[in-house]
């Protein structure tokens, strides 16, 4: 799970990036942009799962 | 050998994040949180066992486990905002980086008051 979420988020950072590039080429640029903000949303939920995750570990660790 | 693992995880992971800065600064930066929260979580396993070993170790000595816990609280919230405003720099935001380091400090002074007040207690209590 933990070594999986790097890798999942290096390939959808990849594949934004790729669409990115194809979709301005293609001259839409509202969808480029709309492409990379959905993107960055959903890589963005991923890691405020793990933060979540970390600082409840932290808190029962030092017995808050 | 886990150290081994997690150099090689952190090394892949910088070399992820180099390959999107070009493109995508944004992902490369999330692509490092995500690097530095698998790291510490799986080194937590080990501070889990060290901060058993120092708990047992006080209440052995008999001394106020109060006291213990600010210190432990103390530790435990330099180690995040330590991780926040490295972020923050790495991102290129140096400004948020050194708030979030303030902020630290004045929390950090904030909690260990009252070994301050204790401590004065019993000074004037000679």
């Amino acid at each position: 799970m933990e070594v999986d979420l790097i890798f999942k988020i290096a390939a959808i950072g990849i594949v934004i990036a790729v669409l990115h590039i194809i979709l301005e080429n293609s001259g839409r640029k509202e969808q480029a942009m709309m492409t990379t903000l959905a993107g960055l949303i959903v890589v963005l939920l991923m890691v405020v799962q793990q933060i979540s995750l970390l600082f409840e570990t932290i808190k029962s660790i030092f017995n808050f | 050998m886990d150290i081994y693992k997690i150099v090689g995880i952190a090394v892949i992971a910088t070399i992820l994040a180099t390959l999107l800065k070009s493109q995508k600064k944004e992902i490369a930066i999330i692509l490092s949180i995500a690097t530095g929260l698998v790291i510490l979580l799986y080194v937590s396993l080990y501070l889990n066992n060290v901060i058993d070993t120092v708990l047992e170790i006080s209440s052995r000595v008999n001394l106020d486990l109060s006291f213990v816990k600010i210190i432990l609280k103390i530790i435990s919230i330099s180690y995040i905002c330590e991780f926040g405003s490295q972020i923050c720099k790495d991102a290129g935001e140096s400004s948020i980086a050194s708030k979030v380091e303030l902020a630290g400090k004045v929390i950090i002074i904030y909690i260990s008051t009252p070994i301050i007040t204790s401590l004065l207690n019993i000074l004037s209590d000679f």
